[in-house]
Parts: structure tokens; sequence; C-alpha cells
């Protein structure tokens, strides 16, 4: 869910590591801190990572590939999660998928415009208000497509 | 005269408008000169009523909802400041009967109070446990939990009080304990708003907890999902150490406890709780054989209380108010209260916290009011992605532990997901063979490969090709599933699966 906050480099990386508390300095809050400051793991981090914990580079990259959220690539400027699990698909889910995928982007993709990337999630803990989404940190519920299209010009007009 | 007015932070609430009324509502109150206080609390539960506003009279909170940042002006011109009745008001919200008839223990002060005032939480009944708990000896809080009959909220149903005995009976230099803050089922949302709505009784559960197994560091293994509930329970932790109940003198008792929060990275299974210590570990979500189970050697190898957020932040009311009051609740083995959460396509929606033993029936028709829909209810899948699909007609279920397991399924954590006659239960059967493809941790190939493979047989079924071959080989990789899999995410999917196939059969045969 996270998204850039700051360019990539080896110095500024291992800044944001240094900044781990002590029983932190693992491996998964590493990444995440990682990916929580440059909006994903760049390929050079990982063996940064592994320098500064004191582990193998294949650990790291083990943990990397193991998480759904921790990505390697650079994320679009909004990321919108729509929910697919079963409280939302009772109340249309599938269905706003579906005009996602036809109208901006399908799950996996990013629109057009490279401003949204579209990922299905499981569960927002937002399931009497369903169909739900997370547009980057923000909860919204209720969903129409209609009215997810409108969530998301509002955080367009606030980039 | 400041009029107080309480507008949820919920993100249930905020989801569908709450933080664009509180700002019409200060914004109105400013042009029109009046004095109010605006307090943003955690949901009262009710959320088919979301964004409700309340306002305090001196009969009591009045409410109205749903309202939107459109309908704000229009509330201040209907006198809702007095209480007034207008064509959003609900009425005094504690009368309401959906609201009244509930056995609020767990949720007591959920949406009653500002999540983060500890005096707020003092001054309603919170830090009352602790203060018992700090009086007694550590086999004498095990006791009471023991007495109270507690089981655990995350979806075993385990004993707490045998839990934390084994903990507190076992010598390390260091004890931990976890709360699993997961709440990966779909329809489940209670931890969650108890950690946006009352996080304080959450930080006093984990505190007994570790006061009682001698445990001196708790973490709260929160899924990034949860962004709200992360922030909320960080500034918690901030006010509780300020205030002297974490740290090294909890409360002035010279005993040692501290929590961390920690965030969990996209992984269904790392709710399962060796999954969950190998994630709190940094490492990738496997699950681990057990034994050594958890108590003896948890984190970093050494004894851990791991608990699910609903059974700890029950435990201050137990030691509170006395085992005997919890106990005296419930049906069975199942004692004391269930949060139990209403969700999908239902017209109420929301936390309803009963006794256990009332029945499915009740919940999905009397609190929830059938479908949001308005179409009719044909299924209900009670608890979590794992668990089974009970037919409209087969709703007379008593919702405790054991009886619901008699009946073919299971409680999980607590949640209800409603759905009417426009569902297809084939696609609800290939959706859980699909989910625990996605999620399954690897370990085993039954879970890993079967449930692949069930997508295929289903996808086959579905088409017609070959179907009572194709039916047959599922129910062969269901067993499969079930008798192979080390953990409950391979071993139960199959629930889901059968249950839809025995009470739906029709939907197999399009
Ligand atoms: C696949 C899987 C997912 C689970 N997810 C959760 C979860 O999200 N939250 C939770 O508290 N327990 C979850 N559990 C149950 C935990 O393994 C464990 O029983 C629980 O955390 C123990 O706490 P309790 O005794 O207080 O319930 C899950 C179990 C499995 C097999
Ligand atoms: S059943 Fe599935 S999720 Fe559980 S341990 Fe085996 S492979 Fe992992
Ligand atoms: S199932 Fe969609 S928010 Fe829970």
């Amino acid at each position: 869910m996270a998204y850039a906050v700051a360019p990539w480099s080896l110095d500024a990386g291992q800044a944001v590591l240094e900044l781990l508390p002590t029983d932190e300095r693992i491996i998964l809050p590493a990444l995440q801190a990682v990916q929580h400051g440059f909006g994903y793991v760049p390929k050079e981090a990982v063996a940064l990572i592994a320098n500064s914990l004191n582990v193998s580079v294949a650990d790291v990259h083990g943990v990397l590939t193991y998480y759904h959220e921790l990505r390697t690539t650079a994320p679009a400027p909004i990321t919108v999660a729509i929910c697919v699990a079963e409280a939302c698909q009772a109340t249309g889910a599938r269905e706003l998928v579906a005009h996602v995928g036809a109208n901006l982007a399908p799950v996996g993709g990013r629109s057009d415009d490279g401003q949204v990337d579209v990922v299905e999630v499981f569960c927002l803990g937002n399931c009497a208000l369903g169909p739900a989404a997370l547009i980057n940190e923000r909860l919204v519920g209720r969903l129409t497509p209609k009215s997810l299209e409108s969530a998301l010009a509002d955080t367009r007009a606030a980039l | 005269m400041t009029t107080t007015i309480y507008v949820p932070i919920d993100s249930a609430a905020t989801s569908v408008g709450a933080n664009a009324v509180a700002k019409a509502i200060v914004a109105e109150a400013t042009k029109r000169n009046l004095e109010i206080k605006l307090v943003r609390n955690g949901s009262r539960g009710l959320l088919w009523l979301e964004p409700l506003v309340e306002v305090e009279t001196v009969e009591g909170r009045v409410g109205y909802g749903p309202v939107t940042a459109a309908d704000v002006a229009a509330l201040f011109d209907s006198d809702f400041l007095t209480g007034a009745a207008n064509a959003y008001s609900v009425g005094l919200v504690d009368e309401i009967p959906w609201l009244a008839d509930q056995q609020r223990v767990t949720f007591a002060r959920v949406g009653v109070i500002d999540p983060l005032d500890i005096k707020d939480y003092e001054a309603h009944g919170g830090l009352a446990g602790l203060r018992t708990a700090i009086a007694l000896d550590q086999s004498a809080i095990v006791e009471e939990v023991l007495a109270s009959g507690l089981r655990g909220r995350g979806g075993a149903g385990f004993p707490a009080g045998i839990k934390w005995r084994t903990v507190m009976e076992t010598s390390a230099d260091q004890k931990y304990v976890c709360c699993n803050a997961d709440e990966g089922d779909s329809g489940t949302f209670a931890d969650r708003m108890l950690m946006e709505g009352d996080p304080f009784t959450l930080i006093e559960g984990m505190t007994i907890a570790g006061i009682a197994g001698g445990a001196t560091k708790g973490l709260i293994y929160i899924r990034s999902e949860y962004p709200d509930a992360i922030a909320t329970m960080n500034a918690a932790l901030l006010n509780a150490r300020e205030y002297g109940m974490l740290g090294t003198d909890v409360l002035g008792s010279g005993k040692t406890f501290d929590i961390s929060v920690r965030v969990g990275a996209g992984s269904y299974v790392c709710g399962e709780e060796t999954a969950m210590l190998e994630s709190l570990e940094g490492k990738r979500g496997m699950v681990r054989a057990k034994p050594p189970i958890p108590a003896l050697q948890g984190l970093f190898g050494k004894p851990t209380i791991v608990n699910n957020v609903l059974t700890l932040a029950s435990v201050p009311m137990i030691m509170a108010q006395g085992a005997a009051a919890y106990q005296a609740l419930g049906s069975d083995r199942s004692r004391g209260t269930q949060v139990f959460q209403l969700a999908g396509n239902i017209a109420r929606g929301g936390i309803v916290e009963r006794a256990f033993g009332i029945s499915l029936q009740e919940l999905v028709q009397t609190y929830g009011g059938g479908t949001r829909s308005g179409r009719p209810v044909r299924s209900v899948q009670v608890g979590g992605p794992l668990g089974a699909y009970f037919p409209a007609d087969g709703l007379e279920v008593a919702m405790d532990y054991e009886a619901l397991l008699a009946a073919g399924g299971m409680l999980g954590h607590g949640g209800v997901v409603v759905f009417d006659d426009s569902v297809d239960m084939a696609q609800q059967a290939r959706f859980a063979m699909e989910f625990c493809a996605k999620e399954s941790c690897g370990k085993c190939t039954p879970c890993r490969v079967g449930s692949v493979r069930g997508v295929e047989v289903i996808d086959k079924v579905i088409n017609n090709i070959d179907r009572t071959e194709n039916l047959e080989l599922l129910n062969d990789l269901c067993d499969l599933m079930t008798d192979g899999s080390l953990c409950a995410m391979g071993g139960l999917t199959p629930m889901p699966v059968l249950s839809a196939l025995r009470q739906f059969p029709e939907d197999f045969q399009k």
C-alpha cells in the first residue's frame, strides 16, 4: 500500500536501515522499511539488507518473494486495492472488478496514464459495508463503479 | 452551553464519509456561532447507520444516521443539537433494540469513549482489571482466566488459561505475549474495530497476560490492510507509556511490560500462530510443525502466549468483574460472549455481541434483517473462508463451538457472511480452492498442489466435462487435503467446498 516518497540510492537505503530499532533489525521489517521509504524494494537493496543484517542474499530474497505485498518495481502514484473476498463478493465485488478492468486496468495492471495500479486484496475489515477498496491508505466502502471513480478522481486531484 | 457531538473515526465509518461529516459539523457550528465539542469515537457497530452522528443530551446520546456531509446543514436547521427528532434520527442509541438486546462485554466501551483518551477509558471502567491483576499472584490470575472458561477467539477455541499456565510454569530468561491481529477472515472486523475504538483494552489485556505469564515484552501483529488500526494502536501505546500503564513500573507495581506493533505484509496464512511467529522473526511465514507448542517454544524459541485480539481484550472485564460473571454467560462449553460480525449482503450489518448459543437464524434475520439487496437469503458462510456454507433453511444452528462443529461447520473468528439468491455456489466453492492456492505457505503438497488441482477440477465440473468423474475426484481431493495438511489452511479448505456441494448440488449441475 506504499507509495514512493523518496528516490532510491544506496546511501538513502543505508540511512533507512540505520533508523531501524535494534529489535527490528531482521529481514521483514528491513524490507518493509525500504518499501515504505522508496515505494518498492530495488534490486540493490537486497544485497544491502543482507550485508547490513549479516544474513545471506538468498534469505532476503526468500522473504521478499514470499509476501504478496512486497514489490520490486516502483508503484504508480495511486494504488487501488479492491477487496475480492467473500463478503464483498456478496455485494458485487466481482462486478466492480470487471468494471475497473474494462475502464481502468485489470487486476495486477496499471492504467494507461500510468497513474493508477489496480491490485486485489482479501478483506479490508469493511465487510458489512462492501464492496470495499483501499485507495493508497484510505478505506472506501459501499462502492459502486461510479463512487469508486469519484473517489479515485479525488485522489488524483490531491496528488 | 457546549454540546458534545460524536462522529466515529472508525475506518468503516470513514469509508462512507465520516471525516467529511465531522468537518462539515465543525464548519457549520463555527458559521452559526455555536459551541460544540467534537469527539471522534469508535463505531457503535451499527454499521448500516454509518456515518452515525450522536449528540449528548440530558436523556442520553441521540443518534442520527446515516448522515452525509451534505445533510449537516439540515441537521443544524432541525435543532439536532438539542436531540430533536428529524428525518435522520434513530432516537437514543442505547435504546435501539438492536443494541439494547446485546450483551456488550468485550465491546462495552467501543464507540462509547474517545479511543485515545485514557481518562475517558478509566472513567468507563478501564484499568480496573489490571489493578486487580497486579494485586494477585501469577497463578491466581491464571486461575481466574481458567475459571472464566475463556477460549481463544482466533478460531481454534483453545482455553486461554491453559496456555497462560504453561507459559507461567516454564522458566526462561525472556518470555513474550504475541497478539494475533492478523484478522484475515473475510467477514470479520471485530479486531479492527476494537483496536480503533478501544485500544487500551487490548493493551490492558496483554499487560495482564504478561504479568500472569511472566513475560515482559508484547508484540501486536497487525495486518497491513489495517492502516488506521496500526496508527491508533501506536498512538495508544505512546499514551499508555506516558501514563505509566506500560514500562518498567506498570501502574506503580514495579512490574515491567511493554508492547510494540509489527505489521504484516499481505499473507493470510501468517494468521496461523506459528507462521505469525516466523513472520515476527522477520522470516517467510511458513507454518511450523507442532510440537513444540508456542507456549513452550514460541517467538525466538522462547515461551510465548499467543492470543487473538478478542481473547486478550476480554480479560480486563473478566478480571474486573470476576470470572463467575463471565462464566455465567454462554452455553455448554462455550462460556462468555462472542463478538459476532454480520457481513456481506445484509441489511443491518455490524457487531452483535451476545452470549454463545444464539441461533444463526436470529443473527441473520432478527439482527441482520435479511439481505441488503432485498432478495431472499440463499446461503450464509460462517467462520471465514475456511468455514461452511449453510442454506437459508438450515440456520437454526446454535452459535457455539461444539454445536457448529456438530452441524458440519465452525465458529472461526465469528464472521457471518450473507449471500442472496444471485449467488452461484459452484463459484464460491471454486473461490475457496483458488484462495487456498494463492495463500498456501507451500509446505505440504496436498494443500499447495491439491488446491490448484481443486480449481481445475471444479472448472471441469462447472463446464460439464466428465462431471460425474470429476465430482468424485473433487471429493477424493478434499479427503486428501483434510488428512494430509499440516494446518487448517489446507485442512479446512474442503469445508466450504464440500458444504457448497452438499447443500447446493444444483449449482454444480447447470
Ligand atoms: C490459516 C489460518 C489463519 C489464521 N488466522 C488467524 C487470524 O487472522 N487471527 C487469529 O487470531 N487467529 C488466526 N488463526 C488461528 C491461530 O493459529 C491461533 O489459533 C490463534 O491465534 C490463537 O489465539 P486464540 O487462542 O486467542 O484464538 C489462523 C489459523 C489458521 C490455520
Ligand atoms: S496446510 Fe497449507 S498453509 Fe498449512 S502448512 Fe501446509 S502448505 Fe502451509
Ligand atoms: S470481505 Fe471485503 S472488506 Fe472484508
